[in-house]
């Protein structure tokens, strides 16, 4: 049986610029499937090729079988893509433009039920005879994920669904989600939030300057400590002539009365390395923590030299 | 063939116009009334462009056919244009339609405009003077041809610019003067013989005076080779649209 999704030696080149260069791997049936990587990594321009929006300079992309560019009427209906940016049609409803999009896929009055549906579903039933330009940001997102859907395809590719969305919007959106992966949708899922792929996916790629750095089940990324760093900056009263030898490990700079600390999110606990500090007999003053970005994952890639 | 697909995409693009009747219909209907009672005003009487025909009722083919082709025109090309600038185009290039059903869909819902606003122009033009049909087959012909090879242009327009005053370019500096040197105003014989050789040039020529032809049953060329210049542009400028889709140019780079 094919795979949801095979890209197959993608390259794609914008003058000198290699926005994809070799990219090569599967995406099975039923799994949830997230793409990570910084601003500029090249999941936009990967997600625009597995839809057909951009086409690949080398490579081949096949949606359950079928190819994007010979075979693109059947891999666009088992395709179905939320886009990245807030893009609607100012002419019309939210009901007019499911209608529409559901007709863009050959299909009529017999779908309307399940469109109503979908506009329940995603919160959009007392919306559905506003025109487009009257709704809120979020609400646009929620009509472009239904966009995606009109056709129920068997492949759901969300290119940063929850970019600039509020807390409680990206929460309603993770559980929707989460339901349509259940129903059986192979999910593909682009963010550059640690947190949400953690959350969600099943798998991960990791993508930069066009190349995939790390691709490897959720327990595997974690497994070598992938995501699991954290900073903390310990600001004392006086600086520490002499650090216990635990934080000394952990120490990855020092400057005066600030000591910066690398410490493992799940054997590490800040308290114990508080108590530390004041066991040297100097008063903390400030403290902060942050979390590790996917810099630090790539640092930490390119350090391993693994893939 | 995804026949419901391209009606769906046909009907939005007159729902789209529709929506919006005040600028896509009203407007053109009353400045080409404007045009008529300007230019009556002043010349009526005054010149006798075919034997037995007023100057006015010679006008009014000119302007129907003006108002049909810049309006065939504008509505591909903007539909277009609006949908690449404001990103939404992603919604079509997304579905399962082929390069020929978007052509077709965009096509002929911008003849449809063209039509509706030419209709609209003769049926506020015969409240003013009595116009004779000597030839209903040829009316529709050349309404339907012409408005077919400016609605591909103006498809051709939408895919190419990239900005709204690249487009504003394309209508002013290409469509607003060949049609106004293409014989609405006036016969071309009435020219100096350089200009009449020049307006053969012209493709706008050939849709006027073939209309005209459809009314009075007298033209500055045969109609059969005026039909024959249009059903040629059309083809040409549908291959290089069906290219153009094909190869995703500035659509799926």
């Amino acid at each position: 049986m094919s795979a949801a999704i095979t890209i197959a030696g993608v390259h794609k080149r914008f003058g000198n610029l290699r926005a994809l260069d070799g990219v090569e791997f599967n995406v099975e049936r039923g799994e949830f499937f997230g793409l990570l990587g910084p601003n500029g990594a090249g999941k936009s321009t990967l997600i625009n090729v597995i839809a057909g929006l951009t086409r690949a300079s080398e490579g081949a992309v096949a949606v359950l079988g079928h190819d994007v560019v010979s075979d693109y009427r059947s891999s666009r209906m088992k395709l179905g893509v939320v886009p990245q940016e807030l893009v609607f049609d100012p002419f019309f409803t939210v009901r007019e433009v499911l209608r529409i999009q559901a007709g863009y896929f050959g299909l009529g009055a017999e779908c309307y039920p399940w469109l109503e549906e979908l506009m329940s579903e995603l919160q959009l039933a007392n919306k559905a005879d506003a025109n487009m330009r009257t709704l809120s940001g979020g609400m646009k997102r929620r009509v472009l994920i239904a966009q995606a859907l009109v056709h129920k395809p068997e492949v759901v590719v969300l290119d940063e669904p929850t970019a600039g969305v509020d807390v409680e919007l990206r929460q309603s959106l993770w559980v929707f989600i989460r339901k349509l992966h259940e129903q059986g949708h192979t999910i593909v899922l682009t963010t550059h939030y640690l947190e949400e792929a953690e959350s969600l996916c099943d798998r991960i790629a990791i993508l930069n300057h066009g190349k995939v750095i790390a691709l490897d089940t959720k327990q595997g990324m974690l497994a070598r400590g992938i995501g699991r760093r954290m900073r903390v900056c310990i600001t004392t009263a006086e600086p520490i002539s002499a650090l216990p030898p635990r934080l000394t490990e952990k120490l990855r700079r020092q400057q005066a009365n600030v000591i910066e600390l690398e410490l493992d999110r799940d054997s590490d606990s800040v308290i114990d390395l508080l108590d530390e500090v004041r066991s040297t007999g100097v008063a903390v003053t400030d403290l902060h923590t942050e979390e590790a970005d996917l810099e630090d994952v790539f640092v930490e890639l390119v350090r391993q030299g693994r893939k | 063939m995804n026949s419901r697909g391209f009606y769906t995409l046909f009907y939005k693009e007159v729902l789209r116009f529709g929506k919006v009747w005040l600028q896509t219909l009203g407007a053109p209907i009353i400045t080409s009334l404007l045009y008529l009672l300007v230019f009556s005003h002043v010349l009526e009487g005054r010149m006798e462009v075919f034997e037995g025909v007023s100057y006015s009722a010679f006008l009014i083919p000119g302007l129907m056919m003006m108002s049909l082709i810049q309006n065939a025109f504008a509505n591909s090309s903007s539909s277009i244009i609006q949908s690449k600038v404001t990103g939404n185009i992603v919604f079509l290039l997304l579905a399962p339609l082929s390069y020929l059903e978007m052509y077709l869909a965009f096509m002929l819902a911008a003849v449809v405009r063209g039509m509706v606003v030419g209709l609209g122009v003769l049926v506020v033009g015969i409240f003013f003077v009595d116009l004779p049909v000597h030839s209903v087959v040829a009316l529709v012909s050349f309404g339907l041809l012409s408005g077919a090879v400016l609605a591909t242009f103006g498809v051709i327009a939408g895919i190419w610019a990239e900005k709204f005053d690249q487009l504003a370019g394309a209508q002013n500096f290409i469509i607003m003067p060949l049609s106004f040197l293409s014989g609405v105003f006036y016969s071309i014989h009435s020219l100096p013989p350089f200009w009449q050789k020049l307006s053969h040039f012209n493709p706008f020529f050939y849709m006027i005076d073939g209309f005209r032809y459809g009314f009075f049953g007298v033209s500055d060329v045969d109609p059969r080779f005026s039909l024959a210049v249009l059903v040629a542009s059309l083809g040409i400028l549908a291959i290089l649209t069906l290219a153009m889709l094909s190869r995703g140019y500035r659509l799926r780079d």
